[in-house]
């Protein structure tokens, strides 16, 4: 595979990975929050834990839409499925997501809600102009990098005038929960630097990073999501630390500037405006950390159209999700991991995507607790 | 049996209707001119409601298999031959020589004749290839909605090899992990055609029957070949995952040496698979003792249908039954079973 294979390469991972021994001072704990979901997967499914030296911790972060969401907001999809005239359309992840009272979408669907896997905005668009009987909702989660098609999915309903459809709006802003998370860390876990996810930046550009360099004097470097790409901005981040500086640096030249995409930001600013607060799992009720469809739009929102009320959502008390998500504990941490809580039955939602530190421990990285233990 | 009084099969615009399920003339002109026809043998033109047949002494296999796929014709295959290979398989998979299928046929109200005849013809055409012939069946037909088009399910019977006794058991630390080709050709080629992802690829099922190279390898590996399995749905990764929990074993792969064509790892990579995930139906494992590996796989390499046959890994000694894969990127990973469905109805 052209443009993937050059940055999976084993020789020149080998030979990044002898830099970042030298280069890391052992009188040094370097202590760096991948930010994303993405990278967690990648570190994980790569095996790029084993090619850093034992000083350089990566630390998972809550960058991961299905992972943050409340399960509030599950009950509210669960509910809408349920309407008899509701189609509700999601991404795969979501679905088997536990809600309250161990419910989830995929049982909702077998229960007879009409359910349906989607894997793109458009998909659900399709679905309501073939089937116009149909009250056709979209599931709409994720951060700054699935916000613009679900804002141009918004735009081609009303140009087509597609009276059928309409979102639950779930979209998220990455820089909030960096700060939510930096602002508690009195009770949290240290973190020296971050690793910022491209497609974000891609969107948003590093310009939204300055903050946390200069405010909170922490060194952010923006990268990619092959293994190489990780293990370059590990590099990075440790020699500003050994320089002491803490800038935003970018190592994802070939897609990044600092800008970021202008047009995919006016079409997100035209249809979505910033909720007061958006209560993240794990974080708590984080201020203007969520998005919403503007008034303009709001023929176009199944809260509004359907008078969907919050729920508070219950969840198992003995699941560490959030300090998980917070980077406070490690999967193999919480007493529900590979007992109660597995993919198959998972009781958090870290445990339900891929892109979950629990699914990732899980699904390629639980053999090393077992080493740890035996030796 | 030719019955006089009715009107020929409209093959090219006709649909199946009730009737041809009723047990009346109009069914036994539909599995006369359809299923007769194309799966043509000395037992099924007896027309009795069994098949009758000698068998040698010794050990047999029994298997049964339901075919669901969708859509009914793909890229490389379609539901009839695919229910002749998977099931062939099944019984190759114990080491055994196929001798005799059934089918049975639950066919959709105002499903196409010329599609169920198309359906017919290739199962007839894959069951001649492979020499195993298809000796009963039966037919049902129910109302529109309460099946999609057409499910098979076949069933089929094997004669083992004397001294054989081939089990998902078996495997011990230090068997090598040989595998016939690539990965997730079958996968990939019907999520091309699926109507919500469908992408553009030259690909093709790999579905074909592998008794052909089970004997080959039996031929030089014997009862060193411990265990044998087809990586359908799940993939390798379900596929080594049971046996590592039914041997009480674990494996340690390569990555490097698993085979992967780029037009699969690119499908993958697009829509968040694993091809260790992705169903295979023309491919087999096989766990072999050490001191006859590469006799195995020489004779592997020799077939046709294991041209491309590699060592991935060996079975090791973990009582945590993990199979563990050394990346080519130069790290470790679990390679761990499929959780959920990847894709409802690959075969």
């Amino acid at each position: 595979m052209k443009y993937i294979d050059e940055y999976r390469d084993g020789a020149v991972a080998r030979t990044l990975a002898a830099r970042i021994a030298r280069q890391a001072d052992p009188r040094i704990t370097y202590r760096f929050m991948e930010f994303c979901g993405g990278h967690t997967h990648a570190i994980s499914r790569f095996g790029i834990a084993d090619l850093l030296p034992g000083n350089v911790r990566m630390i998972h972060g809550p960058g991961c839409p299905v992972c943050v969401l409340p399960t509030g907001r599950i009950d509210m999809a669960i509910r809408l499925a349920r309407l008899p005239q509701v189609t509700l359309c999601t991404y795969g992840d979501l679905m088997r997501v536990p809600g309250s009272a161990g419910q989830s979408l995929l049982k909702a669907k077998a229960a007879g809600a009409d359910v349906r896997m989607v894997y793109s905005t458009l998909d659900a668009i399709r679905i309501a102009e073939t089937e116009p009987g149909r009250e056709v909702v979209f599931f709409a989660v994720g951060f700054e990098t699935t916000t613009p098609p679900t804002a141009l999915a918004i735009r081609q309903a009303e140009a087509r005038q597609l009276a059928n459809f309409s979102i639950f709006c779930n979209h998220v802003l990455t820089p909030p929960a960096i700060r939510g998370i930096l602002e508690s860390s009195s009770d949290g876990v240290e973190i020296d630097g971050f690793i910022g996810p491209s497609h974000v930046s891609a969107v948003i550009g590093t310009r939204p990073y300055d903050p946390f360099a200069d405010e909170f004097s922490k060194p952010v470097v923006v990268t990619g999501f092959e293994p190489l790409d990780v293990l370059q901005a590990v590099l990075m981040l440790i020699r500003q630390i050994n320089e002491g500086r803490h800038v935003v640096e970018n190592q994802y030249v070939r897609a990044v500037t600092r800008e970021g995409n202008k047009a995919a930001q006016a079409g997100m600013a035209d249809v979505f405006t910033l909720r007061d607060a958006f209560a993240w799992r794990g974080l708590g009720s984080l201020p203007h950390s969520g998005l919403k469809l503007k008034n303009t739009y709001a023929a176009f929102d199944a809260e509004r159209r359907f008078d969907l009320e919050d729920l508070p959502g219950r969840e198992n008390p003995a699941c560490e999700c959030g300090a998980i998500l917070r980077g406070i504990k490690r999967p193999a941490e919480c007493k529900l991991f590979g007992t109660a809580c597995t993919p198959e039955t998972p009781l958090g939602s870290c445990m339900v995507s891929s892109e979950g530190a629990c699914a990732a421990h899980w699904t390629y990285g639980r053999f090393r607790d077992h080493q740890r233990r035996a030796s | 049996m030719t019955i006089a009084v009715l009107r020929r099969l409209d093959l090219s615009r006709g649909h199946v209707d009730l009737s041809h399920g009723a047990g009346g003339r109009a069914m036994v002109q539909l599995i006369a001119d359809i299923f007769h026809s194309a799966l043509d043998n000395e037992w099924l033109r007896r027309g009795n409601d069994q098949a009758a047949f000698d068998v040698a002494g010794g050990r047999m296999v029994m298997t049964t298999d339901g075919y669901v796929v969708s859509p009914l014709f793909f890229p490389g295959g379609d539901i009839g031959s695919l229910a002749v290979h998977g099931t062939i398989n099944d019984i190759a998979m114990g080491g055994a020589r196929p001798l005799y299928l059934s089918a049975s046929f639950i066919i959709e109200e105002g499903f196409p004749l010329a599609d169920l005849k198309r359906i017919a013809d290739s199962m007839g055409a894959a069951a001649r290839t492979a020499g195993v012939p298809v000796v009963t069946g039966d037919t049902k037909v129910v109302e529109r909605g309460k099946a999609d088009g057409v499910f098979i399910a076949t069933t089929g019977i094997g004669l083992v090899p004397q001294g054989l006794d081939l089990s998902a058991d078996k495997a011990r630390p230090g068997d090598r992990v040989l595998l016939s080709g690539s990965l997730g050709d079958h996968g990939v080629a019907i999520m091309s055609k699926r109507q919500n992802l469908s992408f553009e690829t030259d690909l093709l099922s790999d579905s074909a029957a592998l008794h052909g190279l089970v004997a080959d390898m039996i031929a030089v590996g014997g009862a060193d070949i411990h265990v044998m399995r087809d990586p359908t749905r799940g993939g390798l990764a379900a596929t080594l995952n049971e046996l590592a929990h039914q041997s009480g074993v674990g494996f340690r792969l390569e990555e490097s040496a698993v085979p992967v064509k780029p037009e699969v790892a690119a499908a993958c990579e697009l829509l968040g698979l694993d091809p260790l995930h992705v169903a295979n139906e023309g491919k087999l494992v096989a766990l072999v003792a050490p001191e006859s590996a590469e006799a195995v796989l020489a004779a592997m390499r020799a077939h046709p249908l294991g041209r491309e046959a590699v060592q991935i890994g060996e079975v090791v000694a973990d009582p945590q039954h993990f199979v563990q894969m050394a990346t080519d990127f130069g790290g470790g990973r679990i390679v761990d079973w499929l959780s959920g469905e990847q894709l409802p109805r690959i075969c």
